[in-house]
């Protein structure tokens, strides 16, 4: 199978890290080679955090600037920040709600206008599919489950060879019983969001 | 049971780099593992930890490195399996104990564990640790995807009982962190105990016998050689005129760029498993019949510069390569996309790498960079002593999460280079300056070797205040635990040890202990300290409110909001304290009430109390 590069990006605690773990546990139940790539540490204290999935004929772990065939967003300034791994090719997949980090509040620059910014994103690459995650997160009643949400708009997006069933198996065997119910919704109305 | 303990040889799991690691410790019957914790390799000794509860395993977390490595030492003359678990600047701490031990050589096998950062994800500096393999003459194996980290760390082991030296294992972030596929072989009994043979005329390293031992090093030395030349971790991959050598990381992004370039049928790969000591034969083959040779290594040019020195000793004139063609340097780590390009670039390919999107007519966008979590005692301690010594003090800072305090508003942090150093630099910028000092370092970087400093300056007559701020767990690599930690809530049972105690016996004369979150007691405590005429220490005491989560001991406060009717804006609580809870709604200072854990900090810095709990 030809690589296919995928980016996520988030802040910490938004759980991007778990979706690319389950998109690749996914991968690898399909029989597709996969590798995830992460960074921890100093990051996680409410930094940006990024995580890649390669799938495919591929053994390189991380996505070089312009190589990214998906680009999952977790929030619209860091989606736009992380552009750069975007080609004119790139299906990019952002959130739309966003969270203003603090140097905001304390006057260290503004936060650009979320139309402004999907706009610009718009223009420069193939496909821009953004959704109100949290939103969704909200009305399933359980607001930690943005990751799925998004989970679900990539798998909608079709751009990559897996399957719902299998995606959504992977979340059944990850998830705690309390949220598992709320999770699936959360994929499912992520996917019928694209 | 913990997911490495299962028992299903060819099953294939999904592990982290770290996690292959320790499973392949456990496939080879590691009985012994001790480390500090170190990111990115924290994540192995974290299996170890909880494995070492199910299993016969012994698993520490030592002082510091040195002690980990000597605590190992121990464990593996006596003829056990051990393994110390380091990161890239650990090995310093660590160093002087390598050095010999290499000299002294073990029985059981014993597998050292380093992760180098290039990039610098978390780390200090980004120091290529592969010249610790040539100033300590151990083999050094660099595995370059998950599968290989598990069978090498197993086949490492075998290696070390094989020669009688530690065997070092390198990784770096990018291997460290990676999940791949992993296939399981099987697990081996652990062999719990040992039996020590005296031998004082080989283990212990007094000149006379050193000088024997060293000369038995370069012995084993020689024949790690010979093993390195036909190992298979060792490999010539294609038989193309143009030659490509690669070990680590890099060798995934050269393989991946001949397969894109099309290049296969025209480059071979010399692929180092066991860089050290190179396979000298086996590069002499390689070289032979090269047109050109390009050398892709992160961080230092030390295969490259090997490599040239074995052409010129044997007369081969082949170009060769590295650091300076396409985009490589000594800095950073490499990337696919800048192989792929330098690959090109070097054997004259036609190639248009794909082009990244034109962000410049993106607006200015704000900074994310890391912050004191909402809640943080560090903020509260930050702002109690900048209340009393300003923004003049020098204040020397060390390693954890506290070094954030670098970051506006907070600014302060002044000066670190390695654990420990907070105290030991004060004791230096006090006695050359006239300007005040204050020193900050966290429980568990005391324990790792802020204690040794604190010691010179009672003994030296040093003046200056050393602030410790305890919140009870190593906070930044994953909370473990540490020699000042009460325990119990982790499942296992150590000793805890006062640091009040401690300080007060190192001969400090004037301790403070004080609770970051009563803001008026803890400036008055920072008075007193400046005031003394000497080392004062004061401990501050709060819980790191993650770890209190983690662990079931979070006691739950009500969250804080801001009443409009009393808050007049001055802003002092979001431009002080920048707490992760705080926002602006328009021009207003809001509370997120789920993320304010009613620390009550920021009602304590308001000048017109409108921060008050939320009622019921």
């Amino acid at each position: 199978m030809k690589a296919k590069r995928l980016v996520f990006i988030g802040v910490g605690g938004q759980g991007n890290l778990l979706a690319s773990r389950l998109l690749g546990e996914a991968a690898l139940s399909g029989g597709i080679p996969t590798v995830v790539s992460e960074i921890h540490g100093m990051a996680q204290r409410g930094g940006i955090v990024e995580s890649a999935v390669l799938m495919g004929d591929v053994t390189s772990p991380i996505v070089s600037n312009g190589e990214a065939d998906v680009f999952i967003g977790f929030e619209p300034l860091e989606t736009l920040r992380g552009l750069t791994k975007c080609n004119a090719h790139t299906t990019v997949i952002t959130n739309t709600h966003p969270l203003p980090p603090f140097t905001v509040a304390i006057g260290q620059g503004a936060y650009p206008k979320v139309e402004e910014s999907l706009g610009l994103i718009r223009r420069k690459v193939d496909r821009m599919i953004a959704l109100d995650g949290n939103q969704i997160a909200e009305a399933v009643g359980n607001p930690l489950a943005l990751n799925m949400v998004m989970l679900g708009a990539l798998i909608g997006s079709d751009t990559i060879p897996i399957q719902a069933e299998d995606m959504k198996a992977v979340i059944s065997t990850s998830t705690k019983k309390a949220f598992l119910e709320s999770n699936l919704e959360a994929f499912d109305k992520g996917m019928q969001s694209v | 049971m913990h997911k490495l303990l299962t028992d299903t040889p060819g099953e294939r799991m999904l592990l982290l780099g770290n996690e292959a690691i320790a499973r392949g410790a456990l496939e080879a019957g590691l009985a012994f593992a001790t480390c500090y914790p170190g990111t990115p390799s924290s994540e192995i000794p974290e299996q170890f930890f909880r494995i070492s509860q199910e299993t016969d395993l012994y698993f520490e977390y030592s002082t510091n490195e040195k002690v980990a490595m000597e605590v190992a030492a121990g464990a593996a003359v006596s003829g056990l399996r051990v393994m110390v678990t380091l990161k890239h600047v650990g090995l310093n701490v660590a160093a002087d104990p390598l050095m010999t031990l290499a000299y002294v050589g073990i029985k059981g096998g014993m597998v050292i564990i380093n992760a180098d950062d290039p990039s610098l994800f978390s780390s200090q500096n980004e120091q290529d640790n592969r010249y610790y393999a040539r100033l300590s003459s151990l083999p050094m194996l660099e595995p370059t995807n998950t599968q290989e980290m598990k069978d090498m760390t197993a086949q490492a082991f075998d290696l070390s009982e094989e020669l009688g030296l530690p065997v070092i294992l390198r990784t770096t972030t990018r291997l460290a962190h990676v999940r791949g596929p992993v296939h399981l072989g099987e697990l081996t009994p652990i062999r719990k105990t040992a039996h020590f043979d005296k031998d004082p005329f080989h283990f212990v390293a007094v000149p006379a016998v050193a000088r024997n031992l060293h000369k038995v090093l370069v012995e084993k030395y020689d024949r790690a050689k010979a093993i390195s030349d036909k190992d298979a971790c060792n490999e010539i991959i294609g038989n193309g005129k143009w030659g490509i050598v690669a070990n680590g990381v890099a060798f995934d992004y050269v393989q991946d760029a001949v397969a894109d370039l099309g290049l296969q049928d025209q480059v071979s790969i010399l692929k180092l498993g066991i860089s050290y000591p190179m396979p000298e034969q086996m590069c002499i083959r390689f070289l032979q019949d090269k047109e050109k040779v390009l050398v892709v290594e992160e961080l230092e040019p030390i295969n490259e510069n090997e490599l040239k020195a074995i052409a010129q000793e044997n007369g081969i004139a082949v170009p060769i390569h590295g650091k300076g063609t396409g985009g490589f340097s000594r800095l950073y780590e490499y990337d696919p996309g800048m192989v792929r390009k330098a690959v090109a670039q070097y054997f004259g390919m036609d190639y248009t790498p794909p082009e990244a999107v034109d962000t410049s007519d993106s607006p200015q966008l704000p900074g994310r960079p890391p912050n004191l979590c909402a809640g943080c005692p560090h903020r509260a301690t930050y702002y109690a002593v900048k209340q009393v010594y300003g923004a003049d003090a020098i204040y020397p800072t060390d390693i954890g999460c506290y070094t954030l305090g670098l970051l506006p508003p907070i600014s302060m942090a002044d000066f670190v280079i390695c654990m420990g150093s907070s105290v030991s630099s004060g004791c230096g910028f006090s006695k050359a300056t006239d300007q005040k000092v204050v020193s900050f370092i966290g429980d568990s970087t005391f324990f790792h070797s802020g204690i040794t400093g604190l010691v010179n300056a009672v003994h030296n007559n040093h003046k200056f205040t050393l602030v410790i701020l305890d919140n009870g767990t190593t906070a930044m690599t994953g909370h473990q635990i540490h020699p000042g930690v009460d325990t119990t809530p982790m499942g296992v049972d150590r000793t805890r040890i006062s640091i009040e105690k401690l300080v007060r016996g190192l001969g400090v004369q004037d301790v403070h202990m004080v609770k970051p979150f009563k803001l008026k007691k803890t400036v008055e405590a920072v008075k007193a300290a400046r005031d003394f005429d000497g080392v004062s220490v004061i401990i501050s005491e709060e819980m790191c409110p993650l770890f209190a989560k983690a662990t079931g001991q979070f006691k739950k406060s009500k969250p804080f909001y801001v009443n409009h009717k009393k808050c007049k804006n001055h802003r002092d609580c979001i431009n002080q304290l920048a707490c992760p809870a705080m926002y602006l709604d328009g021009d207003q200072v809001e509370i997120d009430k789920n993320l304010c854990i009613g620390c009550s900090v920021c009602a304590q810095v308001c000048p017109e109390n409108a921060i008050v709990p939320v009622k019921e």
